[in-house]
């Protein structure tokens, strides 16, 4: 199939690729634009691993067709400290020691910093359920929820 | 993923008009139409993509009821102020429903085109006889592993089950799905099985969701969405029950009532076997468990999935108590 151009905009920096319609975000950001910190695990929606913000809000990166994402504001695990400085939900993660392996965390932590936007990390119970989408084969769940719950309370404080 | 083109489309006569071509589809958020070319079920030569149409996502909600664009996410209208008050029911349906990116990403009329989770639909490397998939093929389901499929409106042909949950709550309160000027019930939408599994929807080609309509009531505003898993989220259902409940001014008889039954159908099932028994009775424990077994009347079971047939009356009486705890 003949390629398209695709102009997307990851991060605050603006990217011209030309590729073919069935490309994902999820491999345009990592086969082309060498943004591997979004990881592939299932490639069918179903772990997470791959969750980046589309205009602020979690999304898959693996079930968005790259041409779907031109015109909106993507922002992956790479664009989330700011001049060296971690961003809070990835600090909580170190502090808690909210994971593993890791293979799982920057979707983790992408899904975590939205859930905490979005008002639903109000109880552990809650965090529980709006980070549902995002598994951990080695079990840290318990410290994840912890490390959610800490960043969530800086930033109410 | 086999490849194919690529059209944004800029209007929604311009989507109708592209997506009636063979081989063409809408795609909205994507979340079972890129999952399904990825297992090799979806196989479209063109794309639609709908999601740049503006105007398509409002949310307008008042005492006559709510009216959903086709594209308004499915976090957003779970949500909503309004939707939550006035319709819980619909509320929790979104929010018990698939994970919170994939709200973030699929849209309301998506939503009422979601395919079935049965796995040997979703594999057709290694099943090739799917009704649903080639019709007169056979059924890989029927002598398989059936824990998951439909105990209610099977056929011969296909036991696939429905697995949605926010149509489940739209059937019980007479949502009208809107297809452009054409309106029709949701409950009308949705096709049995019967001899024709590949055919679920009662769409045309030409044909486009453009909003969702919920006419209000009090057992709308008084409902509720009860979703039983094998695990405690991220799952689809094992059986639930919408259910809304108006009572008279005794706060005890029954008015109205609305119950309708996801996780066990090849549709959403509206269960009016139920809402008839119990219509003008007194809301009580024993009444409301003898009644809610009508709900599995005519059930069929391939084995392992008998235990639906058990489960439903009982997510179906303890979603109807729940509510009259709150009377």
């Amino acid at each position: 199939m003949t390629k398209i151009p695709v102009h997307l905009d990851i991060n605050g920096q603006h990217h011209e690729l030309q590729l073919e319609p069935r490309v994902t975000l999820l491999d345009a950001l990592r086969e082309r634009l060498g943004l591997t910190g979004t990881k592939k695990g299932c490639d069918h929606g179903q772990c997470g691993a791959c969750t980046v913000h589309m205009d602020g809000e979690r999304v898959l990166a693996c079930l968005t067709l790259a041409a779907q994402a031109e015109g909106r504001a993507i922002t992956t695990i790479e664009g989330l400290a700011r001049e060296g400085e971690l961003h809070p939900v990835q600090a909580a993660f170190l502090d808690q020691d909210a994971f593993q392996c890791g293979y799982c965390t920057p979707g983790q932590i992408m899904s975590a910093v939205a859930c905490i936007r979005e008002g639903h990390a109000g109880s552990d119970e809650e965090i529980r359920e709006y980070m549902a989408g995002n598994l951990c084969r080695c079990g840290a769940y318990p410290h994840i929820v912890a490390a959610v719950r800490q960043a969530a309370q800086e930033f109410a404080s | 993923m086999r490849d194919f083109s690529y059209l944004r489309a800029t209007s929604t006569d311009a989507a109708r008009r592209a997506a009636a071509l063979p081989g063409a589809m809408l795609l909205a958020g994507g979340t079972t139409l890129i999952d399904l070319a990825k297992c090799g079920v979806a196989e479209p030569e063109t794309l639609v993509d709908i999601t740049h149409l503006k105007g398509l996502d409002r949310i307008a909600v008042d005492e006559r009821g709510a009216t959903i664009g086709a594209l308004a996410k499915m976090g957003h209208v779970a949500d909503h102020a309004d939707i939550k008050s006035r319709f819980p029911a619909i509320s929790e349906t979104l929010w018990q429903a698939a994970s919170a990116q994939i709200r973030n990403m699929a849209t309301i009329g998506g939503n009422l085109m979601q395919r079935t989770r049965c796995p040997y639909f979703r594999d057709p490397s290694n099943f090739s006889a799917c009704n649903k998939r080639e019709p007169g093929s056979g059924c890989s389901a029927i002598g398989g592993v059936t824990r998951g499929h439909a105990v209610l409106g099977t056929s011969e042909a296909c036991i696939a089950m429905y697995p949605g949950d926010l149509a489940t709550a739209l059937v019980a309160f007479d949502a009208v799905v809107h297809l452009g000027e054409r309106k029709l019930l949701v409950d009308d939408f949705f096709l049995l099985p019967a001899t024709t599994p590949d055919r679920e929807h009662a769409i045309e080609p030409g044909e486009m969701i453009t909003a969702i309509e919920i006419p209000g009531s009090a057992a709308a505003r008084r409902s509720t969405y009860l979703k039983i898993r094998d695990r405690q989220s991220y799952e689809f259902a094992a059986a639930s029950a919408a259910v809304g409940i108006e009572v008279e001014a005794d706060g005890r008889t029954i008015r109205d009532l609305r119950v309708a039954l996801g996780g066990v159908a090849t549709r959403p099932w509206r269960a009016r076997a139920v809402e008839d028994a119990l219509r003008g009775k007194v809301l009580e424990p024993e009444t409301v468990r003898a009644a809610s077994l009508l709900a599995v009347e005519g059930a069929v079971d391939h084995g392992a999935n008998h235990y639906k047939i058990e489960l439903a009356p009982r997510v179906v009486a303890r979603a109807i108590l729940k509510l009259g705890e709150t009377a």
